[in-house]
Parts: C-alpha cells; sequence; structure tokens
C-alpha cells in the first residue's frame, strides 16, 4: 500500500510518456499527410496563377466561383445526387434490415449475403459493369423493351435526366448493402419484447416500424445519414467511369453528371492547371460537409 | 382471412428479398458471361455465354503485364494495410489505456479529420509528393493511406474490451507496456486486427482517385487504374473491360467469403 503510493508520481509520469510514445507516429502521420494539407489548401485558396507559381489574390477565387457556370453546375449535380439518393438509398437499406432481422426466415443467411456483395467491389469494377449494362442498345434497354415497360430505348447516355438517374441507380446499388450492415447490427442489439409486447397489444407493424424500430435505430441511422452525405459531396469514381467522356473534360450529356470533385480533378490535372482555384472549390465541400453534418446532428438531438 | 393475409405478407417478404438479391448479384454474373462473349455482343446486351473467353483474355493478357498490375495492386494493398494497423492499434491502444486530458483533445481533433473530404487534401498532398521526388511510387500512393482517423478510432473502440486485468497482472510481471501490447494485447485482440485487416485491405485494394493522380507510367499502375483506363477508350473494348473487371473484384470477393463475419465486425465495430 504504501510502496504503491510512493511510487505513483513517477508511475504516471512514466504512463504519459508512454501515452504519446504509443500515439506519435500515427499523430505525427496524420500531421504530415492530413493536417498540414488541410492547412495548406485553404491558404492556396486566397492564391492563384499556373502550376506552381502562386500569388496571393484575396477573395478573387471566391468571387470567380459566384461566375463560374460550370462551378455552379456541378454544386448543383452534386446536391441533386445527394438529396434524391441518400433519402432512397437509406430506407431501401433500412427495409431490408427489418425484414431480414425476422430469426424465423428461412434463406436469411444467404439474402444477407446477397445484398451484402455489391459493397465488396471496388467502385470503378462495378462502374465499368453498368456501364456496360447501360448502354444504349444494351442489355438494361432490351429487358425494358422485352417487358413493355419502355417503348423506346431509355437514353441513359445521352439524355441529362436518365444519366443522372443512371448514376442514382448506380449508387443505390453499391452502397445500400453497406448500409443495410449497420442497421442490422443495430437491430440485434434492440430488446425484441417490447416489439412483442406491441404486437400482442395489437399494434399493426407499420406503426411498430415508425413508432419502435425508428426512434430506436435513430443514433445509426443519423451516422449512415452523415457518413453517406460525406461520402456523396465526395463523388468522383462512379461519374468519371460511367458517364465522363474519354477525355475526362466533361461527364455525362451537357455535364449533367459532372460533381465537385470531378471538377476538382479536371481544374488540376485536365485543365491549364489552376491549384488555387481547385483549392477554393475543394473549401466548399469542406464547408458544405461542416454545415450538413451539424444540421444533422442538431435536427437528431435529443429533445428533453 | 387473416391467416390468409399472413400467407400473402410472408409471399411478399420473400418476393422483395428475392429481387434485391437478384438485382445484387445479377452484375457479377453479367461481369462473368461478358467475359465470354466479344464486345459487339456485350453492348448489343447477349446475356448468354459465348466462345469469346479465351481471346479476351488473350488480348487482355497480350495488351497489359498482368502479373507486374496485379502485383502492384497487391503490395501496395498489403503494405498499406499492415502499416496502418500496427501504426493505429498503437495509437487506438495508447488513446484508450494511456489517457491524459492532453491526449483527449488531441483524439478528439482526430475524430473530427474523418469528416474532411480527400478532394481538399489533393492539390497539397500532389505538390509534397511533387516536391519530394516520390511521384509515380509506391510509396507515394501509400504514405497518405497508412494513419486515418477512422482506423484510430476503430482500435480505441474496441480496446475498451481488452481486460484491464490482464495487464495490471503483465505489469507486476515486470513486462514492459511495449511488451503487453505485442505479447498480450495483439494475441487477445487477433478477431479486431482480422477485422480491421479486411477493411483496410479492402480500401487500399479499391482506391482510385489518389493512385491515378500519382501513378503516371503504364508499369505503376494498379488493376483498378487499368479497369478504368480499359473504359475511358474512345472505343472501350468491352470484352477486355471484364476481363480487367474480374482481375479487380475476384481477390476481394475471395476475402470476403473468407472473413465475411470480420468483415461486418469491421464496419459495425466501429458503432458499438
Amino acid at each position: 500500500m504504501i510502496t504503491a503510493r510512493q511510487s505513483a508520481p513517477p508511475l504516471s509520469r512514466a504512463i504519459n510518456v508512454n501515452g504519446w510514445l504509443f500515439v506519435a507516429p500515427a499523430l505525427c502521420l496524420i500531421i504530415l499527410f492530413l493536417a498540414c494539407p488541410m492547412l495548406w489548401s485553404l491558404w492556396m485558396s486566397f492564391q492563384k496563377g499556373k502550376g506552381m507559381n502562386l500569388t496571393f489574390a484575396g477573395f478573387d477565387n471566391i468571387i470567380r466561383l459566384w461566375h463560374d457556370p460550370v462551378f455552379l453546375k456541378a454544386l448543383g449535380n452534386t446536391l441533386l445526387f445527394l438529396l434524391v439518393q441518400v433519402p432512397i438509398m437509406l430506407c431501401l437499406a433500412l427495409l431490408a434490415a427489418v425484414t431480414l432481422d425476422d430469426p424465423k426466415l428461412k434463406f436469411r443467411w444467404l439474402f444477407r449475403t446477397a445484398i451484402i456483395l455489391p459493397c465488396v467491389t471496388s467502385l470503378v469494377a462495378y462502374s465499368v459493369l453498368f456501364r456496360s449494362m447501360f448502354v444504349e442498345d444494351g442489355l438494361i434497354n432490351q429487358v425494358l423493351l422485352a417487358l413493355h415497360i419502355a417503348s423506346k430505348p431509355v437514353p441513359w447516355m445521352t439524355d441529362p435526366f436518365w444519366s443522372r438517374a443512371l448514376i442514382v441507380i448506380a449508387i443505390t446499388w453499391r452502397w445500400t448493402g453497406y448500409n443495410m450492415i449497420f442497421y442490422l447490427a443495430a437491430l440485434q442489439n434492440i430488446d425484441k419484447s417490447v416489439f412483442e409486447a406491441a404486437r400482442v397489444d395489437g399494434v399493426p407493424a407499420y406503426a411498430r416500424f415508425l413508432r419502435l424500430t425508428v426512434p430506436m435505430l435513430k443514433p445509426v441511422i443519423l451516422f449512415t445519414t452523415v457518413t453517406s452525405t460525406i461520402g456523396t459531396l465526395q463523388l468522383f469514381d462512379e461519374v468519371a467511369n460511367i458517364t465522363a467522356n474519354a477525355a475526362g473534360t466533361s461527364a455525362g450529356p451537357a455535364n449533367a453528371d459532372l460533381t465537385l470533385s470531378l471538377y476538382i480533378y479536371q481544374l488540376t490535372f485536365k485543365f491549364m492547371p489552376s491549384f488555387g482555384y481547385a483549392a477554393t472549390v475543394s473549401w466548399v465541400i469542406v464547408i458544405l460537409v461542416a454545415i450538413l453534418s451539424s444540421l444533422q446532428f442538431w435536427l437528431a438531438r435529443e429533445k428533453d | 382471412m387473416r391467416r390468409q393475409l399472413k400467407i400473402v405478407s410472408r409471399a411478399a417478404v420473400y418476393l422483395i428479398l428475392s429481387l434485391m438479391s437478384f438485382i445484387s448479384i445479377f452484375p457479377f454474373l453479367w461481369m462473368i458471361v461478358g467475359a465470354t462473349n466479344t464486345t459487339d455482343d456485350i453492348i448489343k446486351g447477349k446475356w448468354t455465354p459465348g466462345s469469346a473467353l479465351a481471346a479476351n483474355f488473350g488480348r487482355f493478357f497480350e495488351t497489359i503485364d498482368v502479373a507486374l498490375v496485379l502485383f502492384n495492386s497487391l503490395s501496395i494493398a498489403l503494405i498499406t494495410t499492415v502499416l496502418s494497423i500496427g501504426i493505429c492499434s498503437l495509437a487506438g491502444y495508447g488513446f484508450e489505456v494511456f489517457r491524459s486530458p492532453a491526449r483527449e483533445r488531441v483524439y478528439r481533433l482526430i475524430i473530427l479529420t474523418l469528416a474532411i473530404p480527400f478532394a481538399a487534401l489533393l492539390i497539397p498532398l500532389f505538390m509534397i509528393m511533387a516536391s519530394a521526388g516520390i511521384l509515380n511510387t509506391k510509396f507515394a500512393v501509400i504514405l497518405p493511406g497508412i494513419a486515418t482517423g477512422f482506423v484510430v478510432f476503430f482500435f480505441r473502440q474496441n480496446t475498451k474490451a481488452f481486460p484491464s486485468e490482464l495487464r495490471d497482472a503483465a505489469r507486476m510481471d515486470g513486462l514492459k507496456e511495449w511488451q503487453i501490447f505485442l505479447s498480450i494485447y495483439m494475441p487477445v485482440m487477433r478477431s479486431t486486427f482480422a477485422a480491421a485487416f479486411v477493411i483496410v485491405f479492402f480500401t487500399a485494394w479499391n482506391s482510385y482517385l489518389w493512385p491515378l493522380v500519382v501513378l503516371q507510367t503504364n508499369e505503376m499502375k494498379t488493376i483498378v487504374l487499368v479497369v478504368s483506363s480499359q473504359v475511358s477508350a474512345y472505343y472501350p473494348e468491352f470484352g477486355l473491360v471484364m476481363v480487367a473487371a474480374i482481375l479487380a473484384t475476384v481477390p476481394t470477393l475471395a476475402i470476403f467469403f473468407l472473413m465475411q463475419r470480420q468483415f461486418v465486425e469491421g464496419l459495425t465495430g466501429s458503432i458499438k
């Protein structure tokens, strides 16, 4: 007892030194490859010039944003994808999870594995598969014509509306199972006796879902909403490989699928390199992520 | 009446799940069937197996140094994964076991980095690699992917389940802190390490934007970059695109089927 007390101060100092030693490698790498680049790009967004020769330009880049129709288009497209795709995907994922959560269900393991499978593929690989299925005379149009769902081939690649629909379909295919995993894990941890009691009391299934399941899953719904928002705001791989032209200078008919990330890539590596302006566009994404995540946390806050 | 309703709703559940499963699996079948068809047949939507499998593979292996490309992908993914797991598990353990107010503040900042979009880092990182003279090398691809807030967070969350009695007993036995980490924590937490391995390996194997920017010559390309360059030709040869997509997908599919439980744990382990 006494010896432990006497040795307490040196021990805590040793713990402190060990603490910093254990976290140091990760911390150094994060400072070097995350924090510094982040601050540098903020500094760069107030600079302009060609290639690496940058000079301070004040708010010129921010003013340029408002007069740049391509940027405004990319911003609009990105927000459109976000608003349309994330709710559809999360509803589907929740529906699949609630249906699969029934232990009496046969082939449950098989269904679950099948629905998870898409999220194992690389974004590029699945993008090229979708591109090959949705070409003008391709498989999907053949099926739609054969089933009389469409009377003429759907212009997936040449019409702005349909090319956006194609991107939404593709992302939904890739990420629904991914989000379902989180809902399934959360459902497993829920105490099922409440549901049983509600069922015995004659509460209908849809009411059990809305009044019990959804509120109980609120934290995980918030988590998936925030991560999906961050992911969709950075949309790049799909548009670059499904609807971008061969030169990589536009995406979709009349740039209907151009996203902010793709525009940053074009500004840096495809057009006359303007690193400063590209950095400004990238900070638009940072600010959008910050605003939308805080908004989502605020909406989901406990009201008590 | 009630019984009939129950049967109908039961049938609806199976119908919906079957439909979702079919849609989920279909592109994989399409990929395999596509590899047996000519480009013309693929873009006409032929869904029955053809006889062009050998021709497609033959032409793909003629135009692409497949062994080198797969070696590039595999070495980048494996080195990233091993370093990432090593360094981030140390940090996650460190933050959880040796607590101090200063480190808690640092940890909160690291969690905030989870919201940083990669696009905001792209240009400065490119300039860092250019000025270090390591563009078009594996180092440039690997370095930024090693320490990520997500993996640190993942290990800290899982370390909460590591019994402190084990640590105390080892300290009594006179083991140093790094010995406790290596010889007790790592073996005890091996399922956590396996789960992290699957997730980090998938991310590294599938990554696209950063390798696209950094790797410029054909000898350095990864399989994912090859898939992309095949499809962005003016007249993509979809027969070859299918072969490339198969090669890019098979390793992750194989790991998924072998380690599905770890994959699911890897994703959900951080939200426990």
